[in-house]
């Protein structure tokens, strides 16, 4: 038990191999956030339709994203998936099907709301003023739907890149792993586990701050 | 409310194609044959469980469990890939065909045997008492009428109540607790699982295991899918013909002996050619 647990960051290539962890991490989620917001969009326009079967279709498929954790559904996907129709998904695409049907279904949802909570009215109003409907979308709805969706997806966003911890439990080697591994070679430096978490908050910190920052200055720009 | 029944009923029946597709899992195991066949065999390793598995600074897998899948994937002429995983999916591993075979200090239960198969054993566990020095208890006899350490719900504490009933349990809530207590003097002597308090003597001087194996033993073997013959026939044939060559002894040369010290008996933990005395 020599000194502080610190050092047990920096033996061998331990620190390099955290680092290659959060680089999985932040992989995952800048692929499941831009995944989700494409499909997103197309989730709230089929949420908006009119056509009762794609609303049940969206209602069906929002519940389920809404009452299975994340967990199982990875579980599903990367063990039962294989099981079931002999399909063998490696951890990561896993990952990121299951993230996406999770991020897509609440980005649309979110995208949705935003849409609908733009007075009616406003859109009357441009149409009166002679603008073409595409002007309309252009001028008038985009620009506040986009402003009052900024603050909840960059919530959604930093959701995603700290759920991506639980891909840990499907063989892939994410920050929280690699931090685990490096905290089990040293088990008899009871403070070591102190030192690598306290590390690991600092990198899902900086990870996750720089959105939180960009979200602001959005918000600010946009007003 | 005719659209909310609409809906229950959807994701009812969706649950229902669910579970009737589960119980019709199909058999997708990897015979030896194919793993010979694509160069690969597929391991389940712990990553994070030194000294048994895991991955040392400079990123490679190590451990005596590790020790043993390196053999087998060369015995094999094959590469080895090795595959994270972590206690409460062992299990799952092999079900889903993940992996071809699984060694992460897998301890044989009869509840695990009915879901996996498990191969011959190539190490065991049971129970140690560690004492101080000065009143080495070197047999469990010489506990009858003194203070014993456990903890509450382990093997160590249902052990002693059944078999020893002359002996005064003092039970503890955790691990932590016992071993301050047995520091403090509060006991004669502490015991639980054989692994554990030979790594806790080795850090604290002055304190010595005197009895290393007590009580029924528990083995630890590797496990393949259920119905995986031929593999399972290989791995035992190759736990036979390395216990020839007193393989595991090497293992624990290898990769335990720094962790239980020089005076700790390797024969305590390491079972030779699947057969365990």
């Amino acid at each position: 038990m020599q000194g502080l647990g610190i050092h047990v960051l920096f033996e061998g290539i331990n620190f390099q191999r955290l680092l290659g962890g959060l680089w999985v991490t932040l992989r995952l989620a800048l692929i499941t956030i831009g995944l989700s917001c494409v499909f997103g969009l197309l989730f709230a326009l089929l949420m908006l339709s009119r056509k009762p079967a794609a609303k049940v279709f969206c209602r069906v498929w929002l519940e389920i994203v809404r009452f299975m954790p994340q967990l199982v559904l990875l579980y599903i996907v990367y063990f039962g998936f294989a099981r079931i129709f002999g399909w063998d998904l490696d951890g990561e695409t896993s990952a990121v099907l299951v993230f996406t049907f999770w991020g897509a279904a609440e980005m649309g949802d979110l995208i949705r709301g935003a849409l609908t909570s733009i007075p009616r009215h406003q859109a009357e109003s441009a149409a009166a003023l002679g603008l073409r409907k595409s002007q309309v979308y252009r001028y008038v709805l985009i620009p506040q739907t986009l402003r009052r969706l900024t603050p909840q997806a960059i919530n959604l966003s930093t959701r995603i890149i700290k759920t991506t911890a639980l891909v840990k439990m499907i063989n892939v080697a994410e920050v929280l792993k690699v931090g685990q591994q490096i905290i089990g070679q040293f088990y008899r430096q009871p403070d070591a586990a102190f030192w690598v978490y306290f590390v690991i908050f600092l990198l899902y910190f900086l990870v996750c701050w720089p959105f939180s920052v960009l979200s602001g200055y959005l918000e600010k720009r946009w007003a | 409310m005719k659209k909310l029944i609409r809906i229950l009923a959807l994701s009812l029946s969706l649950a229902l194609l669910l579970s009737l597709a589960v119980s019709a899992s199909a058999e997708g195991f990897r015979t030896l044959e194919e793993i010979k066949a694509s160069g690969q065999l597929t391991v389940g390793l712990f990553s994070d469980k030194k000294p048994f598995g895991y991955i040392d600074e400079q990123g490679e897998y190590q451990g005596y469990d590790v020790y043993l899948a390196r053999r087998l994937a060369e015995d094999l002429g094959v590469e080895l890939v090795p595959v994270s995983l972590d206690a409460p999916n062992r299990i799952e591993y092999l079900q889903s065909f993940k992996v071809d075979l699984v060694l992460a200090n897998f301890t044989y239960t009869d509840e695990r045997a009915e879901q996996v198969d498990f191969a011959l054993p190539y190490m065991k566990v049971a129970l140690g008492v560690v004492s101080p020095d000065s009143a080495l208890v070197t047999a469990p006899e010489q506990l009858n009428g003194k203070t014993l350490i456990v903890s509450k719900g382990t093997t160590a504490e249902t052990f002693f109540e059944k078999n020893y009933p002359d002996v005064k349990l003092a039970r503890y809530d955790t691990y932590t607790e016992a071993y301050i207590a047995l520091l403090d003097g509060r006991g004669d002597a502490l015991s639980t699982d054989n692994t554990e308090v030979l790594a806790w003597a080795i850090e604290n001087p002055g304190f010595t295991v005197g009895i290393e194996s007590l009580g029924s033993l528990d083995t630890i073997n590797p496990a393949v899918s259920k119905g995986n013959e031929t593999l399972l026939a290989w791995v035992n044939e190759e736990i036979r013909k390395l216990g020839e060559e007193n393989f595991f002894h090497a293992d624990y040369e290898a990769t335990l002996r720094e962790t239980y010290g020089a005076n700790a008996d390797a024969d305590s933990l390491v079972v030779e050619g699947g057969v365990v005395e």
